[in-house]
C-alpha cells in the first residue's frame, strides 16, 4: 500500500513527576489493523488519548495522508476522523435512548440545523450504517436493552457512520466472551475493507496474532519498535514487552508449607468465573497472576461469598465451606483485602480505630456494649503492628495518604482470627516504602502458618512473594506453576493465552 | 491534653480563630442560646418554667418521629412513612381500647407491633425490590394513611361515639392509658420523660452499642461494610424496623395525649420531624444523624415556634423561619463536608 495514512513523531508526555510518553513515533497505514501493545503503564493509554485529543502531547507532531494537523481537543480528533471506542462502552453511550438516536448522537447535538428531528430519516440512516457492518440490531431498541458486546458494536456503528478513518479500540475483547470476540473481529475485518484502519489494544496476544498485520511494542513509555506479525511469534513479543531485569525488594519468608488449609473444586459464578480448581496449604502464599480484566478480582470476591457462586466447592481445614454472603466468610475464617481501597477496603469519613477494629468488633465488646478503652488499645495496637504513620489513632482515614489507607485495610484483617487471607492488588497506588512493609505483614502471616492468596497483575511481585502461582486467562486457571520454576515469560505467555494448546 | 486543645480551641494553620470549625461544631448550640436568650429578654414571662414544659411537650411527639426517622438516616436511608405510622399507631390503641374493649396492655403493644412490621415491609421493597427508599416510603406513607382511615371507617374514635348501629361505642380509653400523655410527674409531663428516654436509648444504642456502629457503617458505605463481614442487609432492616417501633410509640404517646384516635393526626408533624432529624447532623459537628443532634434539633425548632407565637409573628410567616434555620444547619454540615 502507498497510502501514507496517520503518524505521529516524536510524541512526549509528561504527567507530574513522571514522563508518560518519551518520544515516541507511531504510524498507521490505510485500512490495516494495528496492534499497539504494551505492559500496564507502558504508554498505549496515554498515546492513544493523545490521538484523540484527550490529553495535549508535550512534544511531537501528528501527520495525516504528510499533512500536519494539530488534535487540541476530542472534536478536532473527531474532525480528523480519529474516533476512540473505550473499554467503558457505557459511558459514551445514553441508555434511554434508542440505538438509532445513540448512533446518530453527534449529529443531533452539532450538525443538526432547524429544530425539528426527522425520526424517519434517523432511523433510516442507522439502519443502513447497521446493514454496513452485516449487524442485525434492531436500531430502535433502547440501548440499556442491549448486551455489552452489542454496545459495543453500536459505538463502531457510530464511528463508521461520522466516516471515522482511524478507529481506536482500547482493549475490546477484555469483557466479551468467545463468541463476541469473534464477531467482533468478524466487524473489524468489515472496517477494515471498507478502507478505515483499526488501532487494536489488547493484552491478548493470541487475538493480535490473528487480526492485526503490523504490532507496535512500547515500554516505560518509550518505543521498542514495530514489528510485521508475520516475522513474530507470541514468545518474542513477550520478550520486546518485557526486555527487562528484575530486581527483588521482597523480604525473604522461610516457612515450611504445611498441609492443605483451603481447597477449591469446580467453582463457577458470578463474574465469569470458570471451573476454577485451586488450593492453599498452610504457610504459603499463593499467587493469581493474570492480565487485567482476567477474572483475577471476580474470583477473589466469589471466594469471599461477595458474589454468587453457581456451584462448585470450597473446603477450609476439611470442612465444606459455602460462604453465601461476606458475613459468613468471614465467620468461617476467611479475610479478604480488596481491590478498590477507598470503595471497598475502608470507611473514609470514620477514624483508624473505627476502620480498624470494624471486623473483630465483638472481641472489644460486653454483651452488646462496646469497651471504648480496648477499642482504643486495639487500635494502637494494629497502628503500631502495621505501622501507619498518624497523629493519633482518632484521626480520620481521608485524612491519612494511600499508603496509610491501605495499612489500616489490610490491619482490620491481620489482627483477626482468619486462617486464609485473600489479597486484591494490596500494593495499587501505593508507594514503594509502603510496598515493602505490606511485603513484609504478609510474610508475617504466613510464618504464623496462615494461608495467603495474592492476586496481582505484577508479574514482579508474583515471581519476588509467592511460592505457587495460578495463572488466569478468561475467568479460569490456565495455568498452575511453582514460582521458584517460573520467569516473568512464562507468566506472561499464559497471562495472555498462549501455551494452551501444547 | 491535646485532645483539650482540639475540642476547645480553633485556629487555622495561621493561628488565627476558625470560625467556621468553630461554627461547624458549636453553631446549632449556639443558635439555640441566642434564640432563649433573645426571647427570655423580648417576651416577658417567656422564660418561666411554666413555659419551658410547655415547649419541651410540644415538641415531644416531633421529637419521637425525629429519633424514628434518625434510625433510618443512619443507614443511609430515609423514612417519610413515620408519621402516617404514627397516626396509625394511634388510631389502632384507640379502636383496642374504646372499641375491641382489650386490655389497655394491648393498646400498646399492638400499635408497636405493627410500626414494626410496616418497618419490615419498607425494608422488603427498597432491600429485595430496590425501590428507592424515598419512593417506597413515600407510597408507604400515601397506603397507611388510606388504611388508618379505611380502618377507622373515616371519622375519630373517641369515648361514647355514636355507633352506625346505633348506641355509643361500648369501651373506654383506659386513665391509665391517657396518663401517658396528659399526667405530670414532679410538674413535668409525662411525654417529655418519654421524649427524653428514647432519645437516650437511641443514643446509647447507636454510639455505644456494636448494633449501633454497624448501622452507622452500613449507612458509611455499604460495599465496604459488606466486605468487613457486616451482614449491612440484615441491619437496613433493623434500621426500618427500628423506625416503624418508635413511630408507634409516637403514636401512642399522642393518642393517650388527645384521648382518642384522629383521622391523619400525626401528618402535620412530618416536615418537623425531617427538619429536626437534619438540623441533628450539624450539633457537635457530628455530620451524621445522630440522637441528640435530633433532640436539639427538635427543640430549637420548638424554642422558635414558640418564642415566635409570643412575639404576635403570624403563624403563616413561621415556616419562613424553619426553612432558614434547616438551611443554616445543613449549609454547615455539606460544606464541611465538602471541604
Amino acid at each position: 500500500m502507498d497510502s501514507k495514512g496517520l503518524e505521529m513523531k516524536g510524541i512526549s508526555m509528561v504527567f507530574p513527576g513522571v514522563k508518560a510518553l518519551d518520544g515516541v513515533d507511531f504510524s498507521v497505514k490505510k485500512g490495516e489493523v494495528h496492534a499497539l501493545i504494551g505492559a500496564n503503564g507502558a504508554g498505549k493509554s496515554t498515546l492513544m488519548k493523545v490521538l484523540s485529543g484527550v490529553y495535549q502531547n508535550t512534544a511531537g507532531e501528528i501527520f495525516i495522508d504528510e499533512q500536519k494537523i494539530e488534535i487540541h481537543n476530542p472534536m478536532d480528533a473527531k474532525k480528523n476522523g480519529i474516533v476512540i471506542v473505550y473499554q467503558e462502552v457505557d459511558t459514551a453511550l445514553i441508555p434511554h435512548l434508542s440505538v438509532a438516536e445513540n448512533i446518530m448522537m453527534d449529529y443531533l447535538i452539532g450538525e443538526l440545523k432547524g429544530i425539528f428531528i426527522d425520526w424517519k430519516m434517523i432511523q433510516r440512516e442507522a439502519s443502513e450504517t447497521m446493514k454496513k457492518l452485516g449487524l442485525d440490531i434492531d436500531v430502535n431498541k433502547l440501548v440499556s436493552e442491549l448486551t455489552l458486546s452489542e454496545k459495543q458494536m453500536v459505538l463502531i456503528g457510530r464511528a463508521v457512520f461520522h466516516k471515522a478513518d482511524y478507529l481506536i479500540l482500547d482493549e475490546p475483547t477484555a469483557p466479551l466472551s468467545v463468541e463476541e470476540t469473534d464477531r467482533l473481529f468478524e466487524i473489524v475485518e468489515t472496517v477494515k475493507n471498507r478502507g478505515v484502519s483499526v488501532i487494536f489494544i489488547s493484552h491478548r496476544l493470541d487475538e493480535i496474532f490473528k487480526i492485526c498485520e503490523r504490532i507496535t511494542v512500547l515500554r516505560d513509555g518509550q518505543l521498542v519498535g514495530n514489528y510485521l506479525t508475520a516475522n513474530e511469534t507470541i514468545d518474542t513479543i513477550v520478550e520486546k514487552m518485557l526486555g527487562r531485569k528484575l530486581e527483588s525488594t521482597f523480604p525473604k519468608h522461610e516457612v515450611e508449607i504445611g498441609g492443605k488449609i483451603f481447597e477449591v473444586r469446580n467453582l463457577n459464578g458470578e463474574g465469569g468465573v470458570n471451573d476454577v480448581n485451586i488450593h492453599i496449604n498452610a504457610g504459603e502464599i499463593v499467587g493469581i497472576s493474570g492480565l487485567v480484566g482476567a477474572g483475577k478480582t471476580e474470583l477473589v470476591k466469589l471466594l469471599f461469598g461477595a458474589t454468587r457462586r453457581h456451584s462448585g466447592e470450597v473446603v477450609l481445614n476439611g470442612k465444606s465451606v459455602a460462604p453465601k454472603n461476606p458475613a459468613a466468610a468471614v465467620k468461617d475464617g476467611l479475610a479478604l483485602v480488596p481491590e478498590e481501597r477507598r470503595r471497598e477496603g475502608v470507611i473514609v469519613q470514620e477514624s483508624i480505630e473505627t476502620n480498624s477494629t470494624l471486623p473483630t468488633l465483638k472481641k472489644y465488646c460486653n454483651g452488646p456494649f462496646m469497651n471504648a478503652g480496648m477499642l482504643r488499645e486495639s487500635a494502637l495496637k494494629t497502628i503500631r503492628t502495621v505501622g501507619i504513620k498518624a497523629p493519633s489513632e482518632k484521626q480520620l482515614v481521608s485524612k491519612l495518604s494511600g499508603g496509610n489507607q491501605q495499612k489500616v485495610a489490610l490491619g482490620k484483617w491481620i489482627i483477626s482470627d482468619a486462617e486464609v487471607f485473600l489479597f486484591d492488588e494490596p500494593t495499587k497506588g501505593v508507594d514503594v516504602g509502603s510496598k515493602a512493609e505490606i511485603y513484609k505483614l504478609i510474610g508475617g502471616l504466613v510464618e504464623k502458618k496462615k494461608g495467603v492468596l495474592y492476586a496481582t497483575c505484577e508479574f514482579s511481585e508474583i515471581l519476588g512473594l509467592t511460592d505457587r502461582v495460578y495463572v488466569m486467562y478468561n475467568g479460569t486457571i490456565a495455568a498452575e506453576l511453582v514460582t521458584k520454576n517460573t520467569n516473568e515469560e512464562e507468566l506472561l505467555l499464559y497471562s495472555t493465552g498462549g501455551g494452551r494448546d501444547e | 491534653m491535646n485532645k483539650l486543645k482540639d475540642m476547645f480551641v480553633f485556629t487555622d494553620s495561621k493561628g488565627k480563630f476558625d470560625i467556621f470549625g468553630f461554627l461547624y461544631r458549636y453553631g446549632t448550640i449556639v443558635v439555640t442560646i441566642l434564640a432563649i436568650i433573645y426571647f427570655s429578654v423580648s417576651v416577658e414571662n417567656w422564660f418561666t418554667f411554666g413555659n419551658m414544659t410547655n415547649i419541651f411537650r410540644s415538641v415531644s411527639i416531633v421529637c419521637l418521629i425525629a429519633l424514628a426517622m434518625t434510625m433510618s438516616l443512619t443507614v443511609d436511608g430515609f423514612d417519610l412513612s413515620t408519621a402516617a405510622t404514627a397516626s396509625f399507631a394511634a388510631v389502632i390503641a384507640a379502636k383496642v381500647m374504646i372499641l375491641w374493649e382489650l386490655h389497655p396492655a394491648f393498646a400498646i403493644l399492638l400499635p408497636i407491633l405493627v410500626g414494626c412490621s410496616i418497618g419490615l415491609i419498607n425494608s422488603f421493597l427498597i432491600i429485595k425490590l430496590g425501590i428507592s427508599d424515598m419512593l417506597t416510603t413515600l407510597s408507604m406513607m400515601f397506603v397507611i394513611t388510606g388504611v388508618s382511615i379505611t380502618f377507622q371507617q373515616g371519622s375519630a374514635i373517641y369515648n361514647y361515639m355514636p355507633m352506625l348501629k346505633g348506641g355509643v361505642a361500648p369501651g373506654l380509653m383506659s386513665e391509665g392509658f391517657k396518663a401517658i400523655g396528659q399526667h405530670e410527674f414532679l410538674e413535668i409531663p409525662i411525654p417529655i420523660f418519654i421524649m427524653l428516654a428514647i432519645a437516650t436509648i437511641v443514643h446509647i444504642f447507636l454510639n455505644r452499642t456494636k448494633h449501633g456502629r454497624f448501622l452507622y457503617m452500613t449507612g458509611g458505605n455499604e460495599e465496604a461494610a459488606r466486605l468487613s463481614g457486616i451482614p449491612t442487609k440484615k441491619y437496613r432492616t433493623l434500621a426500618y424496623v427500628l423506625s416503624g417501633g418508635i413511630a408507634a410509640i409516637a403514636g401512642v404517646v399522642l393518642c393517650a395525649r388527645l384521648g382518642s384516635g384522629e383521622v391523619d393526626s400525626a401528618g402535620p408533624y412530618l416536615m418537623d420531624a425531617v427538619a429536626a432529624a437534619y438540623i441533628g447532623y450539624s450539633v457537635l459537628g457530628a455530620g451524621k444523624p445522630n440522637a441528640f443532634g435530633t433532640l436539639l434539633g427538635a427543640l430549637l425548632v420548638g424554642i422558635l415556634m414558640n418564642g415566635l407565637v409570643m412575639m404576635s409573628f403570624p403563624y403563616y410567616s413561621q415556616n419562613i423561619v424553619k426553612g432558614i434555620v434547616l438551611i443554616l444547619g445543613l449549609g454547615l454540615t455539606y460544606y464541611k463536608k465538602k471541604g
